[in-house]
């Protein structure tokens, strides 16, 4: 199978550059790197959750769930990493449990505004209860583990150990979407009173998505939290929910790699007009404007739209001929 | 009212009456679907069929009233767990997964024998069930003559394929009872003989069919015993040779008697 051979080699030649890449850069840009695949989970797992058609803003808090999930285990408890982390998945994707009895008795608008007050009432208890969650001032001291001599502390090796976490959740992620229940989560989104007449629990499988895209944010939560050392309220509000949502939008929602390309071409983009200092705001905006504009289906649909383009092009050319 | 014609009661309904807000849409309705037939559910717009056909399906709870499906209540029973028990509906516009192939739309269909649980769908453990259920997709897509539009989107579909694949959908759920919602609506006569065939076959296969339609023609010719509702109240039951010369029917048709 060519095809497959081609695959494969691709996912290689990508994995070298990965291994390759931390090396090569300085130390500020090594550490850009791991917040990056950090955020790449960060939007895969948000994915599977519009998977059923819900958009929801409390994906940032539940990172923010994992995130000081670990910080309490790690400090309270002195778990290791391979503990914290698992965890950080399993709090977040429990809270995910129960805020699905509230928040799935409402759909579309109602489920979004739902989702986003239940965030801002957890953000608010981390603010409230200085004992066990520090306030606003948060919480530090958290540590990358220190494993055969190799310290995680120098981005080299934390990055891949990201990389590596990462992976294995996304691989996971991709199996789902393309298994029995991506295609169930599907049709839950494209026609729901169908899939209820066949027999699907439309309930259940929305409830599946949210839990799931949690337990992975929580990962990616406790990943973040355990390279930066500290973890405040404020990591997790609704401006980087924003960010998740733009990221997504302008990659693309409608394909797996899609919220990928978006937040690994926005977050170069962004490195790449640090220079401009105050009017960089506003690049940043108008791009996102006109991304919008112009690819409405996001980064993703960028080959097929070139290939519209030139052919349309070859075509007025022709007909030029033909007419000349 | 309901007439015991000595068959086995796939479905019963009892006193069914439901309301919303000051409306009566149904009015303490009563009839009985014997296993293995063809009934038609008929009456004049607003007579309650679709409202009748919620009902059943899972989509209303009755205000009041039983249905029961082989002696078993399923009146207030979310749609799903009503298709589990064998019940399934069709719709009456062209619902289907627009976006997907026509293949994908039957697999969708197939959910009940097909579900995995999460660690199964990741691992692939789940590939014996899957290949099974791609199997029936087959079976099911040559039954209804859809074999060589299997990798059509089905929004590309003509409408009289699209209304089979809504029936394929419906029958790759494994029903015993097969509601379907005015299939006939919007065809034109070669394609309502073609979807009058597909209905007989899908009795022929053993399931009991019941069906809500405007179509008086095709309802004549298809169905054994027809059920006709007005205002929300039964009005008449019979073969369509008694509904055909009843003097109620033919008012309530014209308009005339309420």
């Amino acid at each position: 199978m060519p095809g497959k051979l081609k695959k494969i080699l691709g996912g290689l030649a990508l994995l070298a550059v990965l291994l390759v890449l931390p090396h090569l850069l300085e130390f500020h840009h090594q550490d850009l790197l791991i917040f990056l695949t950090i955020n790449v989970l960060v939007v895969s797992s948000y994915r599977l959750v519009t998977l059923t058609g819900e958009w929801s803003l409390i994906h940032a808090v539940m990172m923010g769930v994992g995130g000081y999930t670990a910080t309490l285990l790690f400090k309270n408890l002195e778990l290791g990493m391979w503990f914290t982390l698992p965890l950080a998945g399993v709090v977040a994707a429990m809270v995910a449990g129960l805020l699905c009895f509230p928040l799935f008795r409402m759909t579309q608008f109602y489920f979004l505004i739902g989702s986003f007050a239940a965030g801002e009432a957890i953000r608010l208890c981390w603010i409230e209860f200085v004992n066990p969650f520090g306030g606003t001032g948060g919480l530090s001291g958290v540590e990358p583990p220190l494993i055969g001599g190799i310290d995680f502390l120098e981005p080299v090796p934390y990055f891949y150990l990201t990389l590596a976490v990462v992976g294995l959740c996304l691989l996971i992620l991709y199996r789902i979407e393309k298994s029995r229940i991506g295609l169930t989560l599907h049709s839950v989104h494209w026609k729901a009173p169908l899939a209820e007449s066949v027999g699907v629990d439309t309930w259940r499988y929305r409830a599946l998505a949210f839990i799931i895209g949690s337990f992975f944010v929580g990962i990616a939560g406790g990943l973040k939290v355990h390279y930066l050392g500290t973890i405040t309220p404020n990591q997790f509000g609704v401006g980087f929910m924003v960010f998740i949502l733009i990221w997504v939008i302008v990659g693309g929602y409608n394909r797996f790699y899609g919220p990928i390309i978006g937040v690994v071409v926005l977050t170069l983009f962004d490195e790449s007009i640090r220079s401009f200092d105050e009017v960089r705001p506003a690049i940043y905006g108008a791009v996102l404007i006109l991304s919008i504009l112009f690819l409405p289906m996001g980064l993703e649909s960028l080959p097929a739209r070139m290939r519209q383009w030139m052919g349309r092009a070859s075509a007025a050319a022709s007909s030029r001929m033909t007419d000349g | 009212m309901a007439e015991d014609r000595g068959g086995t009661a796939i479905l019963e309904v009892s006193h069914v009456t439901k309301r919303f807000g000051g409306l009566t849409a149904l009015d303490d309705v009563t009839f009985r679907v014997e296993e293995g037939e063809i009934r038609g559910l008929i009456g004049p717009n607003g007579a309650g069929k679709s409202t009748m056909f919620k009902n059943i399906a899972g989509f209303y709870t009755p205000s009041s009233g039983d249905i029961r499906y082989r002696g078993q209540s399923i009146a207030g029973r979310k749609p799903h767990n009503i298709a589990e028990l064998g019940v399934v509906r069709t719709f009456q516009e062209t619902t289907l997964f627009q976006e997907l192939c026509v293949f994908d739309n039957v697999l969708v269909g197939c959910h009940i024998r097909a579900r995995s649980n999460l660690v199964a769908a990741i691992l692939g453990l789940d590939r014996g069930r899957q290949r099974a259920a791609r199997d029936k997709v087959d079976e099911v897509l040559e039954f209804m003559g859809l074999e060589d539009r299997r990798h059509q989107l089905a929004s590309e579909l003509p409408l009289g394929s699209q209304r089979a694949l809504a029936i394929a959908i419906a029958l790759a759920c494994e029903p015993k009872l097969l509601l379907m919602d005015e299939p006939f609506a919007g065809m034109n006569a070669e394609e309502t003989r073609h979807m009058m065939n597909l209905t007989r076959r899908v009795r022929e296969s053993g399931i009991s069919v019941v069906l809500v339609e405007h179509d008086m023609k095709a309802v004549m010719g298809l169905c054994g015993y027809l059920t006709v509702l007005n205002f929300g109240q039964l009005l008449a039951e019979g073969t369509p040779e008694e509904i055909r010369h009843d003097d109620r029917v033919i008012g309530a048709y014209l308009g005339g008697v309420r």
